[in-house]
């Protein structure tokens, strides 16, 4: 486990404490016999780390593995182990780019990027505006014109932000 | 082994055809789908064998495909034990793998031609068996080594038989591949026990792979669970073979790796906690991004600049109180011994009124805030300390630091790079998708990040605005140029004005019967200006339709020559004032010489003791001149008291009051005041910064005379950051049209530095050219100022240093040491512009290269007609049921270009997303074969495949 995550075994167990302090009814102290407990979005979504941040809901469902934001541990770990300060800058924008792709086709399209603008803005922006800033921003990372964002256009955009490694992880 | 026949193709055609592999692999995937959704293995089977090289390789791929499914198979299989349904759970499958195999293939194209063994373990993610395949690249030379490298194949078909009985779909397929990999497992087996010596070291390497594997497996974007079995895997692996080539090292090498990785948490955490502790070591940064996350980065360019000043003059406090006052106060004769240092007896009644003391006269005339105050001793105090030198020095060197500093920060800010607006080319992208900060937990700060997002989200659509703006452009430049001559006239009759009325006031200042305006002539003249000029400079600039960014610039610069006449006059009545103190100061000087005599005469008289000393005269009795340096800075502390004062009380009335009475009168008045006429204030950012430049050069010219002015202006300073905060967070709405400040203050800084040149000028006059006090001041009673420096070269430096000085003041040396400057700078001017020009070059090739690119990938999605067409027919071939025999075509360009990784899992998406999305190009390797079904497909739900006419030129289906 530890060789998969960027985590010590500690900070493994620590975090398991609070997987298990989500739902003290449901998670199981002990994994010896490997049961199988997954938790539901909207228990994960209230962690205080994951509280304000407006892509709380797409984080945990990229993270699980029925895409429905229901997950075990393992995938748990797994989350704030890719979002640890350790994890590497193409594994980042990987996952970045499943959180930020709404509809799950692996395109960051227009409707994906309207979402996010306006998660981002809490709507305040006009529609006008949000078209705008859709269009220049697909203008500007899309490489081969097909007017939607693909990881290729992703990665090559995200891998020369500058600050995106120090915004795009959670401590725990 | 078909594989072996592959791969001996493979090498012949090159490295060429490896990055075809690599590609072909991508298109692989969708086909796996394609055939597991049709059931068929016929149509692949058929497809693959044999047509030529290209097609061969799609066999190995094949094979690849099966391997690489091998563990995928077997987790689903765990997944859903009890159902065995392998469909359902493809689909997920095929999503999580999508970025998996776009990176193996970004990080083949890249690694083309390499075919190093570190390239195999980063490609390890793009399916365990590409692996094999290299193994049996190598293993043309040795056929030994190419079974060695199955053996890892092996094993891992091993576990694929037990994945590969639940899935009943992939079974018969894999039968095939299960019996080869098998085949090479047992061979291994033999061989293992055989042991030779070329063995064990291929075995080592195997490790030593594995090992990195282990090392990286967290880098790799599965899921949790296919990592752990790999991971098992691998563990297992090199635990058995590790143990059997007597590598012991495993123990300590995983101490001292983890060792390594805990340290090197410690170290991350020690920077980020150095890098927390830097950022709490700004002050106020807090306040200023909470400013510029509502109001925008204009406003808080201001607020920056107020910061940056208050630096500037906390080291100005410093070195004029550690080195003038402070010794001073220590070490100088104290209140009342001599009679500069003590209130006159005419005034002493009134000398605490606090009327007086807020004119500063009285006791705060003389005290050590001002110039009059310090005594012209040479040395003061046990430590000899050379009180007249410090001060003149620190006069000079106010200037000198404030120059230095200025001209550093343009410098610097020049080098952050003009930042206009212009900054990199994802803009909006990374705004998009950056700006979040994961880290924030907190409703407060989330709020205000929602609102520093949006604000700069506006900020950035100015500017696109601005971009996008064509319209009239003769009409615009008629415009523009229509409005500066309106500004020049009247910046130019506004300077008439004030030119005609100092000139009259001059003459007033003869007269004696005058009314109370022509008495306040100037200053209300001034001030109506100030209050006039500005609103209509605005309302003109509204003509010229500049960005705001840019206007805000024109604005500073037309209102700050219009303060420069306000500069001007003040200076005017200053140097007036400054003559008729002199001539007074030269009659004062000779009465008060003349009544010492007489007072010493008297009291010879008196005692009829012509040797006994006099006691001396009571200090506060001595008739004193006017000191025309402590006027001066008399007048600039009121001066700079009173800006303080204005500036509040606008604040508090025009922006407070104004929002207390919006807020609340709302409710009862006839109209909406919030939104129709007073509204809440805007923050005034030209009036601000220009305020504050102004004051800036009032301390300068005025620090030289009243050293206090430099503690008045710090403590001024501080409180309005903290003032101006709170007003304008809780008074003032956001800019109609939120804009970008230039990244570098540099326009703020040119102002200053102007200010700064213009300020220095007085001064370095009445240093140089006006007699000092006689009998206040350091300075008094030498014939100027600099003097003092003369007398410390004469007496305290070795004669040498004299005569050197001497020498450097000669002529001769000065005009070439001047040439020789004017040289240097326009020799470094040139280059610099060089730079520039090179650097804009650079720019413009870069974004040409870019563009370049992109053409390119748009050109060749637009050629490749032919393979979009193919793909485009993909959907519906995998609804096809039996395969037609395959159309052999002629495909020049099928050599696949840039193939978009992980195209292939959309092409699966589409089939089972019943393919309404436009967004089908799918891999560019297709092959021909396989386009046969096409037509014949059950109509396919985008429809675009369907018709048989699929030839070239065909459009893309929208």
């Amino acid at each position: 486990m530890q060789d998969c995550t960027f985590f010590t075994r500690k900070e493994i167990l620590r975090l398991h404490g609070r997987y298990h302090e989500l739902a003290p009814h449901l998670v199981p102290m002990d994994y010896t016999n490997d049961p199988e407990c997954k938790l539901p979005l909207a228990l994960i979504v209230n962690m205080p780390e994951l509280k304000e941040n407006p892509f709380r809901n797409r984080i945990v469902e990229s993270f699980s593995e029925d895409g429905m934001g229901n997950l075990s541990f393992n995938e748990f770990v797994d989350m704030f182990s890719v979002l640890s300060e350790m994890a590497p800058r193409e594994l980042k924008a990987i996952y970045a780019f499943k959180i930020y792709d709404f509809n799950v086709d692996n395109y960051l399209c227009k409707e994906d990027l309207e979402k996010t603008l306006n998660k981002l803005t809490k709507e305040e922006l006009t529609p006008e505006e949000v078209e705008l800033v859709c269009e220049k921003s697909i203008e500007e990372a899309d490489l081969d014109g097909d007017n939607k964002l693909s990881f290729a256009d992703f990665e090559n955009m995200i891998t020369r932000a500058p600050d995106f490694l120090s915004t795009f992880h959670i401590r725990i | 082994m078909p594989r072996k026949k592959d791969i001996a193709v493979m090498d012949e055609v090159g490295i060429e055809v490896d990055g075809d592999m690599s590609d072909s692999d991508d298109g692989a995937t969708p086909r796996r789908g394609n055939r597991r959704g049709g059931g068929g293995r016929g149509g692949a089977k058929g497809r693959g064998r044999g047509k030529k090289p290209a097609s061969d390789d799609e066999d190995g791929e094949d094979e690849e495909d099966e391997e690489d499914e091998a563990p995928r198979g077997r987790r689903g299989g765990n997944r859903k034990r009890a159902t065995k349904k392998r469909g359902g759970s493809d689909e997920d499958e095929e999503e999580d793998e999508a970025p998996k195999r776009k990176r193996g293939a970004a990080k083949k194209k890249k690694g083309k031609g390499q075919d190093s063994d570190e390239e195999e373990e980063e490609d390890s993610d793009a399916g365990r068996g590409r692996k094999g395949k290299k193994g049996g690249r190598k293993g043309k030379k040795d056929d030994e080594e190419e079974d060695d490298e199955d053996d890892g194949k092996g094993k891992k078909g091993k576990g694929k038989d037990k994945g590969k009985d639940k899935d009943e779909d992939d079974k018969k397929k894999k039968k095939k591949k299960d019996g080869s990999s098998s085949d090479s497992n047992s061979n291994d087996d033999d061989e293992e026990e055989s042991m030779s010596e070329g063995e064990i070291a291929r075995l080592r390497e195997e490790v030593e792979e594995k090992k990195t594997l282990i090392a990286n497996i967290r880098n790799k974007p599965w899921r949790m669970k296919r990592r752990l079995t790999h991971l098992k895997e691998a563990q297992a692996f090199v635990d058995k073979f590790e143990g059997a080539l007597g590598k012991g090292k495993g123990k300590w090498a995983r101490k001292w790796y983890a060792y390594k990785v805990m340290m090197t948490k410690k170290w991350i955490k020690f920077q980020r906690d150095f890098e927390n502790f830097r950022t709490a070591c700004i002050p106020w940064e807090r306040k200023i991004k909470e400013v510029e996350s509502h109001f925008g980065s204009s406003v808080a360019s201001y607020f920056i600049f107020l910061r940056w000043m208050y630096g500037m003059n906390l080291v100005l406090f410093g070195f004029t109180f550690g080195l003038v006052v402070i010794p001073e106060v220590l070490m100088g004769l104290p209140y009342g011994s001599i009679p500069r240092k003590t209130v006159p007896r005419a005034e002493q009644e009134t000398a605490q009124d606090y009327s007086v003391l807020m004119d500063f006269n009285g006791y705060c005339k003389y005290s050590v805030l001002f110039y009059g105050y310090y005594n012209d001793q040479r040395t003061i105090g046990l430590l000899k300390f050379r009180l007249p030198l410090a001060y003149l020095m620190v006069g000079i060197g106010t200037f000198g630091y404030s120059l230095m500093v200025v001209i550093r920060t343009m410098a610097k800010n020049a080098d952050v790079g003009g930042g206009d607006g212009e900054e990199g080319e994802f803009t909006f992208a990374w705004k998009m998708f950056t700006s979040w900060d994961y880290l924030i937990g907190n409703a407060e700060t989330a709020d205000n990040k929602y609102a520093s997002i949006t604000t700069s989200f506006k900020e950035s659509i100015v500017d696109e605005q601005e971009n996008q703006k064509d319209e009239n452009i003769h009409l615009r430049r008629f415009l523009r140029v229509l409005a500066n001559f309106m500004i020049i006239c009247s910046l130019g009759g506004s300077g008439y004005l004030i030119y005609f009325v100092v000139k009259r006031s001059q003459e007033f200042a003869t007269r004696d019967d005058l009314s109370w305006y022509e008495k306040n002539e100037v200053e209300i003249i001034m001030s109506l200006l100030g209050l006039v000029c500005p609103p209509l400079f605005e309302t003109i600039a509204e003509l010229e339709d500049y960005h705001p960014r840019i206007a805000l610039k024109w604005q500073l610069g037309r209102i700050f020559a219009l303060f420069l006449g306000n500069l001007y006059t003040f200076l005017f009545a200053l140097f007036d004032e400054v003559n008729t103190k002199l001539e007074e100061e030269q009659a004062i000087k000779n009465a008060s010489i003349w009544a010492m005599k007489e007072y010493y005469a008297n009291f010879s008289r008196l005692m009829n003791d012509s040797e006994a000393t006099p006691p001396p005269m009571d200090p506060s009795d001595v008739i004193r001149g006017p000191c025309w340096e402590t006027a001066v800075g008399i007048e600039f502390v009121k001066l700079t008291v009173s800006d303080i004062q204005v500036t509040y009380l606008t604040i508090l009335i025009g922006d407070f009051a104004r929002a207390v009475i919006v807020r609340f009168l709302n409710y009862c008045w006839c109209w909406d005041l919030e939104a129709v006429y007073p509204s809440y204030g805007e923050f005034d950012i030209s009036g601000n910064v220009l305020g504050l430049v102004f004051n800036q050069g009032m301390i300068w010219m005025g620090a030289f005379y009243a050293p206090g002015l430099v503690l008045i202006n710090v403590l001024r300073l501080l409180s309005s950051m903290y003032y101006q905060c709170w007003a304008v967070m809780c008074t003032n709405v956001p800019h109609e049209r939120v804009f970008k400040a230039s990244k570098s203050n540099n326009f703020y800084m040119g102002l200053l530095l102007l200010i700064l040149f213009l300020s220095l000028l007085p001064v370095v006059y009445t240093i140089m050219t006006l007699p000092p006090s006689f009998d206040c001041g350091p300075f008094s009673g030498k014939a100027k100022m600099f003097d003092v420096i003369m007398e410390t070269i004469d007496l305290d430096l070795p004669a040498f240093m004299g005569t050197l000085f001497s020498y450097a003041a000669n002529p001769g040396l000065i005009i070439p040491a001047v040439l020789l400057m004017v040289l240097a700078i326009y020799y470094l001017n040139s280059v610099s512009e060089a730079y520039k020009n090179s650097n804009n070059e650079l720019k413009k090739k870069m974004q040409m290269a870019r563009d370049e690119e992109k053409n390119r990938r748009n050109n060749t999605d637009s050629t490749n007609q032919v393979m979009k067409d193919l793909e485009d027919l993909l959907p519906n071939r995998s609804l096809a049921p039996p395969p037609e025999e395959p159309e052999p075509e002629p495909e020049p360009e099928v050599k696949p270009t840039k193939t978009k990784p992980g195209k292939g899992v959309k092409l699966e998406m589409d089939v089972t997303l019943a393919s309404a999305n436009p967004n089908a190009r799918g891999p560019g390797g297709r092959p021909p074969g396989p386009r046969g079904p096409g037509p014949g497909g059950p109509g396919g739900p985008g429809g675009p495949g369907a018709g048989p006419g699929r030839g070239r030129g065909r459009p893309p289906p929208r």
